[in-house]
């Protein structure tokens, strides 16, 4: 069986996760809500943005070519809402994202999304 | 049908400049590091104009600036700032349609709410805030005979304010007014995914603004917004977004404790009771143009009305008829007056609503009408339109919990009262909420049940001056247009004085 995740990177994000590895290193993600530039996945330097204990770790990503994984979090509350679907990191062509190291290089990060299966569920929520 | 011509066109009422620097000390300044990004209109997709690309460098000069004019600018007299601020309200009347017509082509928004509803607010906050600021007066308490607390005003001095882009002109207006009468100087940062207009605007007002009370940065938000937000040199940040960059502005701001005002969106439940069917009258057609104002500016408002919740008494025909008027709304061209629904502001706003679009779908939501993107033919083609969408599903669905930020409403059915609320209070977020029914005792309870800091009542998507907006729960802190928000930009100076020349006797 394959191992079953909350979140997957397409190669284009995971292609763009090398490239901002190497500029900016260690990286994290954060999942954002609300207004704006929201609901979209937040990308800093690792440890940028402090999580405590009213975060969830979705994930730690593994990227080819990145020697450390990539950590994916989410508020715990926005997680509750979330938590049947899973997530995949993709990129579009676009312009700005809060504080996001991607927004410079004329993309963004954007989350695509689908039902987790009941297996899935069974196995991720136990 | 009036069609305004494109900024830059022969007959059109304003032009863009091909390129914009920062705006800093009252005279336009390269960036340091030399580097521009392009600015595309939203309508066709076409870059009309490039803008500096700010670094820290960039921030530092405009907040060295901001500090040589703040102190003379905190010791004019509120007169003298009150009467800037009608001085720019005024010149910005005598322009509101080169202004509409520069928002329209910035953001995408059609051009009868830029004329109707953007720039005349925007002028509006500037005469109110200039009228608050004369009015504020500070307090004196009278601890005893002898002893007098005295609380004096004092500007904050140098402040930091971050705008988004779907009002562009409109949020910068309900950041700068009540900073500027307050007696702060300003580094302001717009949204790069809409860094032209205030550029446009400055142009018409430059010569009202003492140099270095206002200053204008542009870039990207890691790049200019962060060293922007984390200066130890800024006395407060003004933020306009989402909640993890809301919460990293209040992290970097914990680090110099300064305090920050924040406004992060919502899913704000509109609440349609049986009453509201009762008759076939005017009343009856408010409501339904107050479920269809989810489509306003394309939706991209914190408190779109984006969960319409309907009693179950006139659930159906209700919401036959809300289909009905939303299908009447006309999309096209955003410069046409005519038009109702305008373009998204940009790609990746475009790519988040389809993604949105998807996962509803998938969740089982069923979508009553539109539901994908339009192409609206020839230059439109480039750009970025969604069809007004209905979506009936159930309350734990994804795209009832999360702002899409697109002309998209997700409508669900409630029992009773106490229903109402529960479902209306079952999200993370509290900014807006509208309550429609002909009971005022119903409509009353209703209000000051839901947890939302602004609860429309019969109506919605209203902004005036004079009436506090801001959120509850994870929709912020602050409230903006009103006179409170000048305490956001205000420090209180307490003089204890003694007027007794006896000793206490103590050493």
């Amino acid at each position: 069986m394959p191992e079953v995740s909350r979140v997957d990177l397409t190669p284009a994000a995971a292609d763009l996760i090398r490239r901002l590895r190497a500029a900016h290193g260690p990286l994290m993600f954060h999942q954002s809500g609300g207004c704006c530039d929201g609901s979209a996945p937040m990308c800093y330097p690792e440890g940028e943005f402090r999580t405590g204990s009213s975060d969830v770790l979705l994930a730690s990503l593994t990227v080819e070519g990145v020697d450390e994984p990539v950590t994916f979090w989410m508020s715990a509350s926005q997680f509750e809402r979330w938590r049947h679907t899973h997530l995949t990191v993709d990129v579009v062509p676009g312009r700005g994202s809060g504080f996001s190291l991607e927004a410079p290089e004329g993309v963004r990060f954007l989350i695509r999304s689908r039902l987790l299966t009941d297996a899935e569920r069974a196995a991720l929520d136990g | 049908m009036t069609r305004y011509a494109a900024p830059g066109q022969p007959d059109a009422l304003m032009a863009y400049e091909q390129r914009y620097d920062h705006w800093i000390g009252g005279e336009y300044v390269p960036p340091q590091r030399g580097q521009y990004f392009e600015n595309p209109t939203p309508v066709t997709g076409q870059v009309f104009t490039e803008v500096a690309r700010g670094t820290a460098e960039d921030v530092e000069r405009a907040l060295d600036a901001a500090h040589g004019a703040a102190p003379a600018w905190g010791r004019t007299s509120p007169a003298e700032r009150a009467n800037i601020l009608n001085r720019i309200a005024d010149r910005m009347e005598q322009n509101l349609e080169r202004l509409a017509v520069a928002e329209t082509w910035e953001n995408g928004k059609p051009i009868r709410e830029a004329l109707a509803a953007d720039i005349p607010l925007a002028i509006d906050h500037f005469r109110y805030f200039a009228g608050a600021i004369r009015a504020q007066e500070g307090s004196l308490s009278e601890i005893d005979e002898n002893t007098v607390a005295y609380h004096f005003h004092e500007p904050l001095g140098v402040v930091a304010q971050i705008i988004p882009w779907n009002f562009p002109l409109l949020m910068a207006a309900w950041k700068l007014a009540p900073a500027l009468a307050a007696g702060n100087a300003v580094v302001i940062k717009p949204a790069e995914q809409t860094p032209a207009s205030i550029h446009y605007w400055m142009s018409l007002v430059a010569d009202l603004i003492p140099p270095g009370v206002v200053n204008i940065v542009n870039g990207f938000g890691v790049e200019a917004g962060k060293p922007l937000a984390s200066s130890p040199r800024v006395a407060k940040v003004a933020f306009t977004g989402e909640t993890t960059t809301g919460r990293l502005i209040m992290q970097y701001a914990s680090e110099n404790i300064k305090p920050v005002t924040l406004e992060l969106g919502g899913k704000s439940p509109n609440i349609f009771f049986d009453d509201v069917s009762s008759a076939d009258d005017e009343f009856y057609e408010k409501a339904l143009e107050g479920f269809t104002m989810f489509a306003l500016n394309q939706g991209e408002v914190c408190t779109c009305p984006s969960r319409a919740l309907i009693q179950q008494g006139h659930y159906q025909s209700f919401l036959e008829a809300a289909v009905a008027r939303t299908e009447k709304i006309v999309q096209g061209h955003p410069l046409d007056t005519t038009t109702m629904v305008g373009a998204q502001a940009s790609n990746d706003q475009l790519e988040k609503i389809l993604s949105y679009l998807d996962i509803g779908r998938q969740e089982g939501a069923k979508v009553l009408t539109g539901g994908q993107r339009a192409d609206l033919g020839g230059e439109l083609s480039g750009g970025y339109y969604v069809q007004p969408t209905i979506f009936e599903g159930s309350n734990d669905m994804r795209v009832f919990q999360e702002e899409i930020f697109g002309p998209v409403v997700s409508v669900t059915s409630f029992t009773d009262f106490d229903d109402a609320i529960k479902i209306a209070n079952d999200t993370l977020y509290g900014l807006g909420a509208g309550v429609w029914t002909r009971d005022v005792n119903k409509a009353y309870r209703a209000g000051r049940a839901i947890q939302a800091g602004r609860v429309w009542t019969n109506c919605y998507h209203a902004y005036p001056a004079h009436a506090a907006f801001g959120g509850y729960k994870q929709s912020g802190i602050g409230r903006e247009t009103h006179k409170m928000m000048l305490d956001h930009y205000q420090q209180t100076k307490n003089l204890l004085v003694s007027y007794s020349p006896r000793k206490l006797g103590l050493f």
